[in-house]
């Protein structure tokens, strides 16, 4: 096992090669906000919270898709990544229609607590209200694109973890959105296994079961890395 | 030359809304039109979401009536679902329901209407609010602030929060009813009936020297309209739809919520954002017919309590059989604190009401519901259609308030026609054409689904419409 040694906010540290900055950064105990990272499924690197400075260059970088180098010197929570951070919970809540007060995953929400661990107290963007839709054909679950921030964690743990890899993303740039199958209505799916794999995943209300009210929607993530774990290391408790 | 007095704002009610007085050439008041100056559209933006979701959305339309909409939401939903609410479900959505018309009727009269009553209709305004009645009778303001807060604390109880609590759901209520909060509910009860004795007690004293304002405020014939219960007694959740005229007959009885469109006509004015309702046999403007605390007590042939119904024969006797003086609103707000808190105590002796079992659950089985129950202020109508995945596609809400508008139009002009002499206008006199708008303690927010918080304004137009006075109250 090669070994790197690097600084994390000036506290010397040595971790395995391999390994990313936010991986390392977590075992140490420094916190780095995420939205898109799930514990059991690859990295994207699609939300930009993670950014993080590293000394000599001059692009700020997503934690949890760099990997660690020797000498790193990293900074995981300057003014300047807590602007861009913040900015960037601002255009979520700004690009899509985020209404808490009666969204299913009001108070158990990721992007909510994004919005509160940077700061975030309002945006400094217009909302851009776009018109999109919803999909409630599926028996048991439904899909609001409203609330979706693209963070594929759905498209992750349907493909890496469920083998079915129902979702996908389709159209680009702004007109980007999760779609189901050969962009059918989720209920129409033959792939779908309805294994609830993606409702966990989701970081906000996107995905929830059907007849969820405000607040009920109680998203087990924890659930996901501890299937990992099973079916790795055979450990079949939780 | 004729001349229009306007009072904008119009203060101590829910919302923003002006009155313009027209007068005629020689100073008369001809005419007067209560307008209601915001618009929300919940019934646009509401498309497109999932029906279970309505009783959240629309939960927020009022943050004095929430359980209203959400109640009328969740009725609509049950139907949607096609599924009986378990029996204890159905309890405890009455019980919360209970809890917010106490609350509700306890803010209108002891923090809204009382001023006027005890402190005075001429007296200073600045001082005729709930800070001068607390300055000058403290232990009943305090008393009717704690009434309210009992209200308030059964609806946090069962939803977990006082306001926008989205508790009631397609087929039931989410929790059932804990133990703690059965005790508090009991525990608090007899010092809730104390209060509302003496408000009773307070107000017919008071009635005795508003002769002339019972005269004045809106006394004038029309239908009422409300849910009775299967055998004629009150009702504030289930039962059917009856219409009452004010010599007692019974014009309709025990129509379906279902076809409401067949006996409800709504029409519009451009010079308010409150629609009309009428009652459509009638047609516009004849249907009129007032809905609420009053109505309530009108439609009904009992309530089914010993105290309130005690309460209700002595309204009915100093009413004359069928009293049509919109003033005894107020009344009738009462006697509905003392009938619901008397109902609330009959719950938490019911042995049925911590039965766990409170949510039915099912799939989509009607494509179109329509939800009714009665709000403090008067009957709440909620229609939805949905496709075939419960997305809704079409949202109709008839709104307590609205269907009072016809009532609060002919109040308010009742009352400057008496009042109202001439283009100077004494304040006091002002403050009675907005205290005719009180007794029906209007909800704007909630009728034009509509958004604020709301002072008065009264211009007074003359025959050329030009504003020859106003008077602005923020």
């Amino acid at each position: 096992m090669s070994v790197k040694t690097l600084k994390i906010n000036g506290q010397d540290i040595a971790a395995e090669a391999g390994k990313s900055i936010l991986q390392v950064a977590k075992e140490e105990g420094i916190p780095i906000p995420t939205l898109c990272h799930l514990e059991g499924v690859t990295d994207v690197g699609a939300c930009r919270l993670c950014l993080v400075e590293i000394k000599g260059i001059n692009k700020l970088l997503p934690a949890c898709v760099t990997e660690i180098g020797e000498g790193m010197e990293v900074e995981t929570n300057t003014p300047r990544l807590q602007e861009y951070r913040r900015m960037t919970v601002e255009l979520l809540f700004a690009e899509g229609n985020h209404m808490c007060s009666f969204c299913v995953a009001n108070n158990n929400c990721e992007l909510q607590d994004a919005a509160i661990e940077v700061g975030m107290d309002h945006t400094r963007f217009d909302y851009r209200f776009p018109d999109r839709g919803m999909d409630l054909s599926h028996p048991e679950f439904a899909i609001d694109h409203n609330r979706c921030i693209l963070c594929t964690r759905c498209v992750r743990v349907c493909d890496e973890i469920e083998g079915a890899h129902v979702w996908d993303v389709g159209q680009r740039g702004e007109q980007c959105y999760i779609i189901s199958g050969l962009d059918q209505p989720w209920g129409e799916v033959d792939a779908c296994t309805s294994c609830g794999k993606c409702v966990d995943a989701c970081p906000t209300g996107a995905i929830f079961r059907q007849g969820t009210t405000t607040a009920e929607k109680l998203g087990d993530r924890a659930k996901l890395s501890f299937l990992i774990n099973a079916r790795e290391k055979q450990e079949w408790t939780r | 030359m004729s001349k229009t007095v306007v009072i904008d704002p119009i203060t101590r009610i829910e919302g923003h809304a002006k009155i313009s007085l027209f007068l005629d050439d020689a100073g008369e008041v001809e005419d007067a039109r209560f307008h209601v100056v915001e618009y929300r559209g919940f019934e646009k933006f509401c498309e497109g979401r999932p029906f279970t979701e309505m009783a959240g959305i629309t939960a927020r339309i009022c943050g004095i009536c929430p359980v209203s909409h959400l109640l009328a939401a969740a009725k609509t939903g049950d139907k949607i679902l096609a599924v009986n609410v378990p029996p204890t479900g159905e309890k405890l959505r009455r019980l919360m329901n209970l809890g917010q018309i106490t609350q509700s009727h306890a803010l209108s009269f002891f923090h809204l209407s009382s001023p006027d009553f005890l402190l005075g209709w001429d007296s200073d305004p600045a001082k005729r609010n709930v800070f001068g009645l607390i300055a000058n009778d403290p232990d009943l303001a305090r008393a009717g602030i704690r009434l309210r807060q009992f209200g308030q604390t059964v609806i946090e109880l069962l939803g977990a929060r006082k306001i926008h609590a989205a508790w009631a759901v397609p087929g039931g209520v989410r929790t059932p009813l804990s133990d703690d909060a059965k005790q508090w509910i009991t525990d608090r009860l007899p010092e809730s009936f104390d209060t509302i004795h003496t408000a009773i007690d307070l107000f017919k004293k008071l009635l005795d020297q508003f002769n002339t304002e019972v005269e004045q405020f809106g006394q004038f014939p029309s239908l009422f309209m409300s849910l009775v219960g299967d055998n004629g007694e009150w009702e504030h959740y289930g039962g059917k739809i009856r219409f009452r005229d004010s010599s007692g007959n019974i014009i309709a009885d025990g129509l379906s919520e279902d076809n409401y469109q067949d006996y409800i006509g709504e029409s519009v004015e451009p010079w308010s954002y409150l629609k009309f309702p009428y009652y459509k046999p009638l047609g516009y403007p004849d249907g009129i017919y007032r809905v609420g605390p009053l109505a309530r007590l009108n439609t009904c042939d009992y309530i089914g309590t010993e105290a309130a119904d005690r309460e209700l024969q002595e309204l009915r006797h100093r009413g004359g059989g069928v009293p049509t003086s919109s003033f005894l609103y107020h009344y009738a707000r009462l006697i509905e604190i003392l009938a619901c808190l008397e109902k609330i105590q009959a719950l938490m002796e019911d042995p049925d009401i911590q039965n766990p079992r409170v949510r039915s659950d099912a799939g989509i089985n009607a494509l179109e519901g329509i939800g009714v129950s009665e709000a403090p202020r008067g009957t709440l109508f909620h229609h939805y259609n949905v496709d075939e995945n419960g997305l809704i596609e079409k949202v109709n809400l008839i709104i307590a308030t609205g269907q009072n508008n016809l009532a609060m139009n002919k109040t308010i002009k009742q009352i400057a026609q008496h009042y109202i002499h001439g283009n100077e206008i004494p304040e006091g006199m002002l403050n009675r054409v907005e205290a005719g708008i009180r007794c029906f303690d209007p909800c704007l927010s909630c009728s034009t689904h509509a958004a604020g918080q709301m002072p008065l304004q009264v211009q007074l137009i003359g025959a050329d419409g030009q504003v020859l006075n106003e008077v602005y109250r923020g």
